[in-house]
């Protein structure tokens, strides 16, 4: 009985710690959007840190990390140096937004990152937009995170593809390629890969191809011999799959174990060491749209995938990658603002020209999204190489 | 037609990896009518156990059948002793409260192994195998090469062919110990009356230990042949599985062996068709639309025998 | 006399809640006001899956699924109404009345799916309820998933934001009020001598099946009102939010608390809510320490922290004079 109630106790204890928590936030100023005058600047990260997207969540951190040390030892922006908050919101939308409020309203910061996925960055953007502070999204591709309607959102900006763009330039490449029949094998649970399936099925018919096959899976699945079965009798040329590399490396498994020989596309979410560490060259012949390619000598792309390896013993993936620019392009944009409120910062960034990311050349449109090339990769000898560039 | 035989071979691959669990399942619910949620995450333990030894055995640079076999009955092995510690201090000491009490702790324990396995690195951090292994997916080394096969069109591989020989033969094993050993019967009286049972003079926690043990080393099983054909792993791998097999499990009549079996297998290919030929992006749905249809019409599962209840 | 008395008793709380809700509305703090609307809402939820896992004893694993009904529901009402003015309303008053609306008809399709579910599946023994709104609310995310109309995967954005700590604190106090009256009126009477031993329930006359789907139905309801205000708090309807993580999250709240007690359900949720505000930066380990806990709260003290014991047993009785409590049986 009193172990039950020192437990009782302990529960209720913590409780209270946490109530006290939020009873400590009156202390602090409630002044709306100030302008904070502290010697650091603080940066923002809403990341899925717990839950299934968990190892993308890292990935990106890992990459904003990289790009915070390296500009911290040049000296910082504007002379402070930087520091990061990284808040997880356990994959779930409404966590996000409560992250987001804790992040802008109480520990002030001067930006947000975040987040991975459209449905929690459209969690995020409201907030963003009320509180005046500007919010950059590494990966988020579905058009509705900077758009509300048909009003741009004035402070929600993203330095990757969005899905129009992205599901065309698999269409296109296709289409160059003389493919006319195409399967379509999407992860139905996530917004990024049915974004990307349905804008590449509305390119690729626009051009006169044929979409033979549009079948689903859920992330995480371990068998897809079902859908790829089926996909196998309607005979496609090519079998469109823009998920995630985590499911798409078995997918590609599977497929060569039924026999279907013909070459898979795919998109950014390919982009990872660990795709061919699994695939073991199952996706010989395949093709996948990206920012950039290692083979790229341009010395921004090859520092930055020395420094990441070096740092964290991993080749970088693509959300690392967009995660280290999505920091750059902030802190290139709180340089050149006037100060550092929300709206300077948000000014300087709709500025964005032509800087040298290490996911391409990305400038910033009227839509707030970045405008960039896309490379198509292809897969030999269970490498990627370079196969086109695809300019918006 | 080579497409329905395909689908046929894909549909009792799977099956009978939820049949495997399944069995789990249904031999823990029927000594100790407790939902095991747990048991899903014994069998991601029992893949990155298999994970870890084949890294250990170094069976990416010589794979061989010998260290496949050690792998697959080590993992065994330690699953067996994480069911029984999961049962001794988890679950024996809420054995005379109400089911809901010991259903709750099963999901304590369940998420515990789950975000426990997510955790940063304590040992091995930045080598290929650190413990905690983390959320990123890990890939299981192959434990014997691959050699593909195509009678009749229908492509199948000789991992196919070893998962579905294995499988059926630890059911068939199960079947024996259930039905033909001494073991086998007291673990039935248990499960019919494990008051009664402890009066004749059996053991009834070690039978229910031993129940743990079994049900835990088939889901490792399970697990071993599911990570060595379709070779990533991530802690979070057992959660959609495991409430598959708890479906197959309740369809086949909670509780019956035979039942467990045979409900995986329907499902597995039930999935399979129903995937193949009409909605895939229903899959999941499907698994909990045939356990909702079998309660309809009959609530103790296909094989369960209807229990009068006595006031 | 006696309704009114009664009548007064349900009334009061709000009379007493909404003023101070509507001072403190935008005065507080935007972090803590904003982490007290997501509490309340948890509130909402813990209290009203009380009713069935509580009160009535038995384990729905599915509430995100009804969650999920009133959250669509009431979006697609606001949306479809967006820029309506009713009948030459100003806009703002307009907008209030849309948005009450829009709840009340998720709460109402809440109510009709929970009917649906509960009539086949209350006739099975326990366990098999746990599993079949486990599976329930799956499907309603595989529906949602393959459903255009509603969003799919991406969900429904461009909500207004019309939630507020009034329309959550009301919510709240509706979900408290009714429960604490459904206790003490015959229905309760009858959903808790179902808990307590259902052969003999119905063996003494009652019609165990029908408490029981009513119990599930009103408990659905309420669900359906917090996926409303939810959605309309985010601005964001999506299929992540309803996911049976979500339903296990918040029948571990209601264990926490004690199963039957609606102040344990309030407390749990708020603490809870505080618990996952306070680790926030810890991550990680958050879900261990929270599984750890649940195991260790559950071999020490699985009644949880108030048991059946409510706040209010510990009050004193406000009796007016010459009327017993109408739950004090009729012994003097």
């Amino acid at each position: 009985m009193r172990l039950s109630r020192a437990v009782a106790m302990a529960v209720l204890a913590l409780a209270a710690v946490g109530c006290q928590e939020k009873k400590e936030a009156p202390k602090e100023a409630a002044a709306p959007a100030p302008a904070p005058v502290s010697d650091k600047i603080l940066i923002g990260h809403v990341a899925s840190m717990t839950g299934n997207e968990a190892t993308f969540g890292a990935s990106t951190d890992n990459g904003i990390k990289l790009a915070i040390e390296e500009q911290n030892k040049k000296g910082g922006v504007k002379g402070k140096q930087i520091a990061l908050k990284t808040l997880d919101d356990q994959g779930k939308p409404e966590e996000a937004a409560v992250a987001a409020t804790r992040l802008i309203t109480q520990d002030k910061v001067n930006i947000i990152l975040g987040e991975v996925a459209s449905s929690r960055s459209l969690a995020i953007a409201p907030i963003a937009d009320a509180n005046q502070v500007p919010m950059i999204s590494p990966t988020s591709t579905n058009p509705r995170v900077t758009k509300d309607g048909d009003k741009t959102r004035p402070y929600v900006f993203r330095v990757c593809f969005i899905d129009p763009f992205q599901g065309t330039v698999m269409a296109k490449f296709a289409n160059s390629k003389k493919i006319t029949k195409v399967a379509i094998l999407r992860d139905v649970g996530n917004d990024y890969s049915v974004g990307l399936a349905d804008y590449f099925a509305k390119g690729f018919q626009g051009l006169n191809g044929q979409i033979v096959s549009d079948q689903s899976y859920k992330a995480g699945d371990q068998d897809f011999k079902a859908q790829l079965t089926a996909i196998k009798g309607k005979k496609p040329e090519a079998i469109y799959v823009p998920g995630y590399y985590t499911d798409v490396a078995l997918i590609a498994r599977q497929a060569r174990e039924l026999g279907i020989k013909v070459p898979l596309m795919g998109g950014d979410g390919w982009d990872s060491s660990k795709l061919y560490e699994i695939a073991k060259g199952a996706l010989d012949g395949s093709y996948f749209s990206n920012h950039y390619t290692d083979e790229d000598p341009s010395p921004v792309i090859q520092e930055f995938v020395a420094k990441y390896k070096a740092a964290y013993g991993a080749v970088p993936d693509a959300l690392a990658t967009l995660g280290y620019d999505a920091a750059k392009v902030a802190f290139d944009a709180m340089e050149r603002a006037k100060d550092l409120t929300g709206p300077s910062i948000r000014d300087a960034l709709e500025q964005t020209k032509g800087f040298q990311g290490v996911s391409g050349i990305i400038t910033i449109d009227a839509d707030h999204n970045a405008v960039k090339s896309a490379v198509v990769l292809g897969i030999e000898k269970n490498k990627a190489k370079y196969a086109a560039t695809v300019n918006p | 037609m080579t497409e329905f035989l395909q689908h046929l071979v894909n549909g009792l691959s799977v099956g009978t990896i939820y049949a495997l669990i399944a069995l789990g399942y249904t031999m823990v619910y029927g000594v100790l009518k407790l939902i095991n949620f747990a048991h899903g995450d014994v069998y991601m333990v029992g893949a990155f156990a298999g994970f870890y030894l084949s890294h250990a055995l170094g069976i990416d640079e010589n794979p061989s059948l010998a260290k496949a076999g050690v792998v697959f009955v080590g993992s065994m092995a330690i699953c067996a002793t994480l069911g029984v510690v999961i049962e001794r201090f988890a679950y024996r000491p809420l054995r005379h409260r109400p089911r809901l009490t010991a259903l709750i702790t099963a999901i304590g324990v369940s998420f515990l192994l789950e975000y426990g396995f997510q955790l940063p690195a304590v040992v091995g951090a930045g080598s290929g195998t650190p413990f905690p292994p983390g959320p990123t997916p890990r890939f299981f080394p192959e434990p014997f090469p691959r050699v593909d096969y195509e009678p009749l069109g229908v492509h199948i591989s000789n991992y196919d062919v070893v998962s579905l020989l294995t499988a059926i033969g630890l059911m068939f094993a199960l079947q024996y110990i259930v039905y033909r050993t001494k073991f086998g019967t007291s673990m039935r009286a248990v499960s019919f009356d494990s008051s009664v049972a402890g009066l004749m003079g059996i053991n009834v926690n070690r039978v229910i230990t031993w129940t743990f043990a079994l049900g835990s080393a088939l889901a490792a099983a399970a697990a071993v042949l599911v990570a060595g054909s379709r070779p990533t792993i991530n802690p979070l791998m057992g959660l959609f599985p495991g409430i598959k097999a708890f479906v197959a499990a309740v369809f086949g009549g909670i509780g019956n062996v035979p039942g467990a079996m045979v409900g995986g297998l329907v499902l597995g290919l039930a999935e399979e068709y129903v995937a193949g030929y009409a909605l895939s992006s229903y899959r999941d749905g499907i698994a909990f639309a045939l356990l909702i249809l079998v309660l309809l019409f009959k609530p103790t599962g296909l094989f369960g025998a209807t229990r009068a209840e006595k006031v | 006399m006696g309704s009114l008395r009664v009548g007064l008793r349900s009334v009061l709380p709000f009379l007493v809640g909404v003023p101070i809700l509507w001072l403190l509305n935008g005065r507080l703090p935007e972090y803590l006001e904003y982490g007290l609307m997501v509490a309340l809402i948890d509130v909402i939820l813990a209290v009203s899956l009380n009713v069935v896992n509580g009160f009535t004893g038995q384990f729905s694993l599915g509430h995100a699924g009804f969650m999920a009904v009133g959250a669509y529901t009431a979006t697609k009402i606001t949306l479809a109404m967006r820029g309506v003015a009713l009948l030459g309303l100003p806009a703002g008053l307009s907008d209030q009345v849309v948005f009450l609306g829009a709840l009340v008809a998720g709460m109402i399709t809440a109510a009709a799916i929970g009917f649906l579910v509960g009539m086949p599946s209350l006739r099975l023994r326990g366990d098999y309820l746990a599993i079949v709104t486990l599976g329930f609310n799956e499907i309603i995310r595989v529906i949602i998933e393959n459903t255009p109309f509603l969003g799919q995967a991406t969900g429904i954005s461009g909500l207004p934001r019309r939630t507020n700590l009034v329309w959550v604190g009301a919510g709240a106090i509706a979900t408290i009020v009714m429960a604490r009256r459904l206790l003490g009126s015959t229905h309760g009477r009858a959903l808790l001598a179902i808990r307590e031993d259902e052969v003999a329930a119905e063996a003494m006359g009652v019609d165990t099946t029908g408490y029981k789907v009513r119990a599930f139905v009103i408990s659905s309801a309420f669900a359906g009102l917090a996926g409303g205000l939810l959605v309309h708090l985010i601005q964001l309807c999506t299929p992540k939010s309803f996911t049976f993580i979500k339903s296990i999250e918040v029948v571990v709240m209601v264990v926490l608390g004690g199963m039957g007690s609606i102040t344990g359900s309030v407390i749990a949720a708020l603490g809870l809510r505080g618990a996952v505000e306070y680790l926030r930066e810890a991550q990680q380990y958050r879900m261990v320490v929270y599984s750890v806990l649940l195991i260790v709260l559950m071999l020490t003290r699985p009644t949880g922290i108030f048991g059946t014991r409510e706040l209010w047993d510990w009050l004193p009785k406000f009796q007016l004079p010459g009327r017993r409590r109408a739950d004090e049986g009729g012994h003097p």
